[in-house]
């Protein structure tokens, strides 16, 4: 699985795609809002917002087959830690209001990381004054995560074409040294980045 | 154990979410302060290093696989402040491009995550090497790694009953028993990890990536108060829920009729409520707050007392 999967439709065009980002977080805040303080039961309140998102994901043209796919990855987590809440009186009700919370709160975020880019993302925060040390590390962390996930990836390829020992300790020594190693080559790569920055007159 | 939308409420939300805040802005501030430009870098590449040592799966058992969390990993690498502005940074990226965590529900995974199992951790691990010296430091990097995965977990659970969603004793339980063991992973992988980084580049783990180890006592201050204000609002409702041992027993033997009430003095905070507060959460929790500021008040000015002024001058002798 490539990281940049995830990624792949914050760069399309559609109606919502268009509108800016600011607006698209606000409304996402709110939509999240919302949905946190309805109390539990209120199952006409969870229906008119999973009808709204339901529209914007058709607006979108985001595939469903996507969302869903998002959906059904994050959803487990979620569903353990709802599970606990049946422990309780009215556990089922809890449980189930957990659960339509957090799917419509799951799907406005998949929403919104699906139809605006990271970096537009970012220039909101930075108009929000979010302090600059925050936001240069964001911006830099989203330019290298990719880089550094396929790095990984290609040092377990490596490893695992050459070595043929078996047993578990034996991986884990393997995979704890790949990641030792990656720490090593980031800090190298960040020396090379500041050179580059210094550069391209960065101050 | 990122916590998603929907599963706090507003009034943990907005605790949770101060607490975090707090912790950040000291960070930023330190940053500021402390970190030559050129070390600029570091801190996203080495969010982004968090991020992709995420993504590598360790076989556990029966086909189950674990992966690493990094927080103390952060920690021993690049101090507290560092390791609260990579945290920060990793978690919300999670949250905005993969949904991973909820955006209101940031600053409880933030400070869960991020001040209490990393910086928690940063502290447990200073403490340990420093009472055992240089010999017992990856073990003191394995204690540390487990305690900030419990502490983390305990952290959770607290929030969780705080919202009314998980009674405590079985969030705890549930919480703190998974996180135990998972913590067994994360200390075995965060010390080969860092003995991994040893045995090629010794200077990075000298003193943090020169530079980075980034510290003081404003900030070690701010994160005291944080990490223990939290604790004490998020775990104090043990007290009221739990009944403690000797009660329970004077209670099943029938000597608690008994029980003469003459305090010696009347304590300022009653049985851990506050008088005037209507629901009893809030003000256990409230009590729990006020308790822990005291005492981290008291301690302070403890430390104050007996540590001497400069700790240059201890060097020197």
């Amino acid at each position: 699985m490539r990281a940049d999967l995830f990624d792949r439709y914050s760069y399309a065009d559609s109606s919502i795609h268009r509108l800016p980002a600011a607006l698209k977080l606000a409304v996402a805040l709110a939509i999240v809002i919302v949905t946190v303080v309805l109390p539990v039961g209120r199952w006409d309140g969870f229906m008119v917002i999973a009808l709204l998102l339901i529209g914007v994901a058709a607006a979108s043209r985001v595939p469903g087959s996507f969302i869903v796919r998002r959906l059904v990855t994050l959803e487990p987590l979620a569903l353990g830690v709802a599970g606990l809440a049946m422990f309780q009186p009215h556990g089922g009700r809890i449980f189930a209001t957990m659960l339509a919370k957090t799917t419509l709160c799951l799907l406005t975020m998949i929403l919104l990381s699906s139809t605006t880019p990271f970096a537009a993302l970012l220039d909101v925060m930075k108009r929000a004054r979010v302090p600059d040390i925050l936001v240069s590390t964001l911006a830099l962390m989203y330019r290298y995560l990719f880089v550094l996930v396929d790095e990984a990836q290609r040092m377990r390829r490596a490893r695992a074409s050459r070595t043929f020992r078996p047993g578990r300790w034996w991986t884990w020594r393997t995979l704890t040294t790949v990641i030792g190693q990656l720490f090593v080559r980031s800090t190298e790569r960040a020396e090379r980045i500041y050179a580059a920055m210094i550069a391209r007159g960065w101050s | 154990m990122h916590i998603p939308d929907g599963f706090l409420d507003a009034k943990t939300l907005v605790v949770t979410a101060s607490l975090a805040a707090v912790g950040v802005t000291a960070a930023v501030r330190q940053a500021r302060a402390q970190l030559p430009p050129r070390k600029v870098p570091l801190l996203g590449v080495t969010a982004a290093f968090v991020f992709a040592a995420q993504m590598v799966n360790f076989p556990i058992a029966g086909g189950t696989s674990g992966h690493l969390i990094g927080g103390v990993l952060a920690g021993v690498l690049l101090g507290p402040s560092g390791t609260v502005l990579v945290m920060t940074a990793v978690l919300t990226l999670q949250c905005l491009l993969f949904a991973d965590g909820g955006l209101l529900a940031l600053g409880a995974n933030i400070f869960n995550m991020g001040i209490v199992g990393g910086v928690g951790g940063y502290y447990v691990y200073r403490a340990l090497s420093r009472a055992f010296g240089a010999r017992a430091k990856f073990l003191a990097v394995a204690v540390a790694a487990w305690c900030g995965t419990v502490m983390s977990a305990v952290a959770t659970a607290g929030e969780l009953s705080l919202s009314g969603v998980v009674p405590w004793s079985v969030g705890v339980l549930a919480m703190a028993g998974v996180h135990m063991v998972m913590g067994v992973g994360e200390a075995l992988i965060t010390t080969l990890v860092v003995l991994a980084i040893d045995r090629t580049r010794p200077e990075i783990l000298a003193d943090g990536p020169t530079g980075l180890p980034l510290r003081g006592t404003a900030e070690t201050v701010a994160f005291g108060l944080v990490i223990s204000l939290g604790l004490g609002i998020f775990v104090s409702p043990i007290a009221s829920t739990w009944p403690d041992g000797l009660e329970k027993i004077a209670g099943t033997l029938g000597f608690l009729e008994r029980a003469v009430q003459t305090p010696l003095a009347s304590a300022p905070i009653p049985d851990y409520t506050l008088p005037g507060i209507g629901s009893p959460g809030w003000a256990t929790a409230l009590a729990g707050g006020i308790g822990t500021a005291v005492v981290f008040l008291a301690v302070l000015v403890i430390a104050r007392l007996i540590v001497p002024r400069h700790p240059a001058s201890r060097d020197a002798s």
